[in-house]
């Protein structure tokens, strides 16, 4: 599970979050929404550790950031802007190099069974170099699940996917959600978010100002809270 | 951690041998400078010793700056590197990874110099004195190389701002190498040898503890 209490962050002495406080359950899925330059990035960044919040407190899957980070980046996985490939090495490599990193073992098997899951099975020896961007999206999903991480977040991992390859990571991200995970999806497609999300959030001014059953609110109405959060 | 410092070395390495961006520029650059200054050199054999341990180490350190730049920038192009801390390893092993890749390939390069130069400069270079010289001078000028790459991996001017930051830090290693090197070419005896060489270790160790000390805060945001 993922609990956010109070945190805070800034740049250069500008503030970014303003005591954000979020939780999502374990096997529930979250869609949080917002502006650009609200804040989202930076809080998927806090969560993954690649960041350290000035103040707050962050724990997920039971390790608190501040006692024990590298316990906790074992029950994370994160898609970001970058696939975190080496484009010199082939996909079944690339993720074999991080199952050594993660300690999954068998890592051939788990390997073998994620490029399938993903459909690159067929690419498995041929370098990432000459993947196209929706090849490498779903390469960086299977390795950000390789370790089967309690909590997924995922920071706009439709980017760059046609219509199939979308699809097909809406239904992984769904399996991942219903097998227990605590999903956190960082989107600017409404229709999507509310699509597969249990609750949406929006994030405006540095906080979540706005949060509901994704069941109980339309895209349009959800439009309305965002521009309010921009405070347009 | 070995397990990840190994990881870390068979990415490197494969990545390396399939785009062969590093080596071949270091070999090329090293053989260069060796072939250049024996031309521009016209050396006695009183002096021979003393200027081939200069020119043997200006090769080599030109070599592994180069080679630091690249260690963490190719990682830093793609932000592979957030790739590295969102694992649950030590940040330590990180280190020792890239360290090893580096020293991995600054060896590499001194292996196919070290021969031409030996031709070139008749100097006995392959005494076990010799390399044991060169392979303390390499490291422990990699030791806190390794350290200032992943600090100025970060900033916009890393090819010029490593340099600037690493000379005066390593320059008691590239000096007791300079001079180790110098009276083992010369021939002379351990005695003569002792003061660099030791200065060599205790330089190494000092920049291993200091790595050890500070890699954790070097790639904290």
């Amino acid at each position: 599970m993922i609990d956010v209490r109070g945190v805070e962050h800034g740049y250069a002495g500008k503030p970014v979050l303003r005591g954000v406080d979020l939780q999502v359950a374990a096997g529930e899925f979250v869609a949080l929404f917002g502006a650009n330059g609200a804040g989202k990035t930076t809080l998927l960044r806090i969560l993954a550790t690649l960041a350290r919040p000035v103040r707050g407190r962050v724990v997920l899957g039971g390790f608190d950031l501040a006692v024990d980070p590298q316990a906790l980046r074992a029950v994370v996985g994160f898609v970001g802007h970058h696939p975190l490939l080496y484009p010199e090495l082939t996909a079944i490599e690339n993720l074999q190099f991080y199952a050594s990193l993660y300690g999954v073992e068998p890592a051939r098997v788990r390997c073998d069974a994620l490029l399938e899951q993903v459909g690159l099975m067929r690419q498995r020896a041929e370098r990432v170099r000459y993947f196209s961007r929706g090849m490498q999206q779903r390469l960086a999903i299977a390795r950000a699940i390789l370790h089967s991480p309690r909590v997924l977040l995922l920071d706009e991992p439709h980017s760059g996917l046609d219509q199939n390859a979308a699809a097909q990571l809406d239904a992984l991200l769904q399996a991942e959600a219903a097998a227990g995970r605590s999903v956190l999806l960082v989107t600017h497609d409404v229709q999507r978010g509310i699509a597969l999300a249990d609750r949406v959030l929006v994030l405006g001014r540095g906080r979540v100002v706005y949060a509901c059953a994704a069941a109980s609110v339309s895209a349009t109405e959800l439009a309305v809270h965002f521009a309010g959060a921009d405070g347009t | 951690m070995l397990r990840v410092i190994g990881a870390l070395l068979w990415k490197d390495l494969l990545s390396e041998l399939r785009g062969r961006a590093l080596l071949a520029a270091l070999v090329v650059f090293a053989l260069l400078t060796v072939v250049v200054f024996n031309y521009a050199l016209d050396l006695e054999r009183t002096v021979r010793a003393s200027v081939g341990a200069g020119v043997l180490w200006v090769t080599i350190v030109f070599a592994a700056t180069l080679a630091l730049n690249r260690v963490f920038a190719a990682e830093r192009e793609h932000a592979l590197h957030e790739g590295l801390l969102l694992a649950p390893v030590e940040r330590l092993a990180i280190y020792f990874g890239k360290l090893l890749s580096g020293l991995l390939f600054v060896l590499l390069v001194e292996a196919v110099v070290l021969p031409v130069f030996a031709l070139l400069y008749d100097l006995p270079v392959a005494q076990p004195l010799n390399l044991a010289v060169l392979l303390l001078g390499t490291l422990g000028y990699l030791l806190p190389g390794t350290l200032l790459a992943a600090l100025a991996a970060h900033a916009r001017a890393r090819e010029v701002l490593l340099p600037v930051l690493l000379f005066p830090v390593a320059m008691p290693v590239i000096l007791s190498a300079v001079r180790a090197s110098q009276e083992v070419l010369a021939g002379s005896a351990w005695v003569r040898v002792a003061p660099a060489f030791n200065l060599l270790v205790a330089s190494d160790i000092i920049f291993l503890a200091l790595a050890v000390l500070l890699f954790d805060q070097v790639v904290a945001e």
